[in-house]
């Protein structure tokens, strides 16, 4: 018998005021029976829209009956069939845009909790599960996968599952790439992350960290030189944007990836790291995606107040439904159809030696108004007249996107790319250069962990192919 | 993990390593970088490369103890290892057509000053090399320098060693007698090459400085590192580290390195009191 609620299961969280102070995970999971009563919910439709608005297509109604079965370990298995990082996936997918926007129960009340039963289902498995993972027959060939982010991860996984030689380099101390450095702990704690390496070392996978492809080696040298037959290139979208506003050079303005780094991988929020991080009164995070609300929520942690600056409305935020929500109720405020036009600095005349000078002492704002429709679709920002303000903040945090990092561009000869960076490939990854594969944000820009994923999987079918196609 | 194989004091505050790093020794070039941490704790610091051996496999840095980390680092000995070192990072320094160049290195700075004269001089040009030190016990590399420079002025601030006076007096001195050259490479403290840099523009000679911010990566994901060149942001990382010198906006650089200063002075006590709480322990 169906559950008829018009809505999900409440996720269980800690307490707003106590989880701004600390960086635990926010969402505590569903318990089994909360899982059961909320798989109870689909109705297991003929059309499964929801499946059509997976980016990879996972048999959503099919893991669904198994949870509400309680067959767990069995839903596990079917949602593995599509995606290598379902812990990590059921945290950070925009569900709302993807699965959950379709699902039918979302028509007359919400829809079901499709994220909350994935991670549900992934947790039960990491926490139950013994069987350990079996070293593939190896097949002799080698495979070189630059970056260890979602992308990196998911295609080193299934090459080596099918017995290639992998290895994966990565430019940081630590493998992970925007899992480790740029989502906060308290959104995708770390030891999930850990797991879904140690699980590639299970497999056979060699992790070179400290190792910038570009710099220490290049492309050609690990073709010509180290023997990998194929390379796939999954870098990432990692280099910030700035406004280009007065004042963006001060002391105390930081890009949301320099805040989250510190922060993140640095750990710079624990009194034994020597990582410093500005200890601020009052922040400004410019921007409205999931980087800006990762952002002011770690700001809010270090004990700031905190606001949001976004040029478009809370309507427009192009962030998780989930992350403004948590933000509010965390006791963030929410600027909106508010540009800034310049960051302002101290300066003391008197005293040229003055520790605070040239650092942030405030943010000057104009209220917009939205217009007509842009090339995007989305309703374009248009300045109020003289409606400029100052909000009274010591740090601003630029959270305004990011764009491929040039490196392995420049230092790959034949290798097309975009006119903005980003590497030119087709939907199986192949690029410009025969062996040469890539995937996620480095071809697409920012997207999401899921379609990099996604991208990642689609390459090492490719390469697969590519190299069976070779013999 | 990255061997420490060979470690010797240049003077009280400046300290010398070898560090086992094949894949960095293998690839380096003068004017580049390289990012270390020392433990697990530890944050990321950029040093610029001293020297390198290919053969060994091994990449020389040199640095100053001014915080938590070099404090740490200074600590450590040969046979100990260094949990990351990446790199070689940033670009080559330039060197391709110089026929006579002046390289003025201020304190530490000398260190990787010297690695850019040694190529220059290697190339056939004609190196001329300025270093300064406060005092005569800072004093570090002179030898190695005199064996690569056609000329080597020695300073000191207090004169008690080579000439009394800045390195921009002796720079100056130089031109006024009729040297002519293609390019000044300037490496050092910020004040230091800010005035270089004045300098050798009032003559139009152009000039190169080495900076060295304030820095997380190293490969252009953070920002942190960045300059006002010509009006126009860069990062030091990637777009760098050396740059016009007669186009850094010198002012806002000093202002932007001394962010941390606070939290790295009782970061740095810290570490020394543990440090000292450990040897009293011990003895």
């Amino acid at each position: 018998m169906a559950n008829m609620s018009k809505i999900k299961n409440p996720m269980p969280t800690q307490d707003a005021h106590i989880r701004n102070k600390n960086f635990d995970e926010v969402a505590l999971g569903y318990t089994p029976e909360m899982a059961i009563s909320e798989a109870q919910r689909c109705l297991n439709c003929k059309t499964k829209p929801c499946v059509g608005g997976c980016p990879v297509k996972i048999h959503i109604p099919a893991f669904i009956e198994q949870v509400a079965k309680g067959n767990f370990e069995e839903a596990y298995r079917i949602i593995s069939l599509q995606t290598s990082l379902p812990a990590v996936c059921g945290r950070v997918c925009p569900q709302e845009n993807q699965c959950e926007g379709k699902c039918v129960r979302g028509i007359k009340g919400e829809s079901v909790a499709i994220g909350r039963l994935e991670r549900f289902v992934a947790d039960y498995h990491n926490a139950n599960s013994k069987e350990k993972s079996t070293l593939p027959q190896v097949n002799g060939h080698k495979v070189a996968v630059i970056g260890s982010g979602p992308a990196g991860l998911s295609c080193a996984s299934d090459l080596a599952k099918m017995g290639y030689s992998v290895t994966v380099f990565e430019a940081l101390h630590l493998a992970g790439g925007v899992l480790m450095y740029g989502i906060p702990e308290f959104r995708l704690p770390k030891s999930i992350v850990q797991r879904e390496i140690d699980g590639l070392k299970d497999l056979g996978v060699e992790i070179c960290v400290n190792t910038v492809v570009g710099r220490t080696v290049s492309i050609d040298e690990l073709m010509d030189e180290e023997g990998y037959e194929a390379v796939f290139i999954g870098t990432g979208a990692g280099l910030p944007k700035f406004m280009g506003i007065p004042g963006e050079n001060l002391k105390g303005v930081y890009s949301a990836n320099e805040f989250l780094t510190r922060i993140n991988l640095m750990k710079a929020y624990l009194e034994s790291s020597d990582t410093p991080i500005k200890k601020s009164k009052s922040v400004a995070v410019v921007g409205g995606g999931n980087v800006a609300m990762d952002a002011a929520r770690c700001a809010k942690r270090l004990g700031a107040d905190v606001y949001i600056v976004y040029r478009r409305g809370m309507e427009e935020l192009p962030a998780r439904a989930e992350e403004v929500e948590h933000a509010i109720e965390e006791g963030i405020v929410f600027k909106t159809l508010t540009n800034p036009t310049e960051v302002l600095g101290y300066y003391n005349p008197d005293n040229k030696r003055d520790e605070k000078n040239g650092t942030v002492c405030g943010i000057k704002c104009i209220e917009m108004e939205l217009g007509e429709p842009d090339a995007s679709g989305r309703r374009r920002p248009v300045e109020k007249k003289d409606s400029e303000f100052t909000l009274d903040v010591d740090c601003v945090i630029m959270a305004l996107g990011t764009t491929p990092n040039p490196l392995i561009k420049d230092t790959t000869d034949n290798l097309d790319t975009q006119r903005w960076g980003g590497i030119c490939a087709d939907e199986r990854g192949q690029t410009s250069r025969e062996g040469v594969f890539a995937g996620g944000d480095a071809v697409t820009g920012a997207a999401t962990v899921i379609l990099a994923m996604g991208a990642g999987k689609t390459a090492a079918s490719a390469i697969d192919e590519y190299i069976r196609s070779k013999q | 993990m990255y061997k420490i194989v060979r470690k010797k004091s240049l003077n009280p505050t400046v300290t010398l390593m070898d560090i086992e790093a094949p894949k960095v020794a293998k690839k380096a070039q003068p004017g580049q970088f390289i990012i270390l941490r020392t433990d697990e704790n530890g944050e990321r610091i950029p040093l610029t490369v001293a020297d390198f051996d290919r053969e060994k496999g091994t990449v020389t840095i040199i640095f100053q103890i001014v915080g938590a980390t070099t404090e740490k680092l200074n600590h450590m000995e040969e046979g100990d290892c260094l949990s990351d070192f990446v790199g070689p990072l940033g670009r080559p320094t330039h060197t391709e057509g110089l026929r006579k160049v002046c390289v003025v290195g201020g304190g530490v700075g000398c260190a990787i000053a010297y690695p850019v004269a040694k190529k220059l001089h290697e190339l056939g040009c004609e190196v001329h090399s300025v270093i300064g030190f406060r005092t005569k016990d800072l004093v570090i590399l002179t030898e190695e320098f005199c064996s690569v420079s056609d000329k080597m002025l020695l300073m000191t601030d207090d004169g008690s060693a080579g000439e009394k006076g800045l390195v921009t007096n002796a720079l100056k001195s130089l031109i006024d007698a009729g040297e002519q050259y293609d390019e000044v490479i300037t490496i050092g403290p910020l004040v230091m090459m800010k005035f270089v840099c004045a300098l050798t523009k009032e003559y139009g000679i152009k000039t190169v400085a080495s900076m060295n911010p304030i820095m997380i990566d190293g490969t252009g994901m953070c920002g942190g590192c960045r300059l006002s060149v010509g009006g126009k942001t860069v990062f030091a990382c990637v777009d760098g580290p050396e740059f016009d010198g007669h186009l850094i906006d010198f002012d806002e650089a000093i202002s932007r390195s001394d962010m941390y200063r606070g939290f790295e002075r009782k970061k740095h006590e810290d570490t020394c009191n543990l440090f000292k709480k450990g040897a009293e322990s011990n003895g």
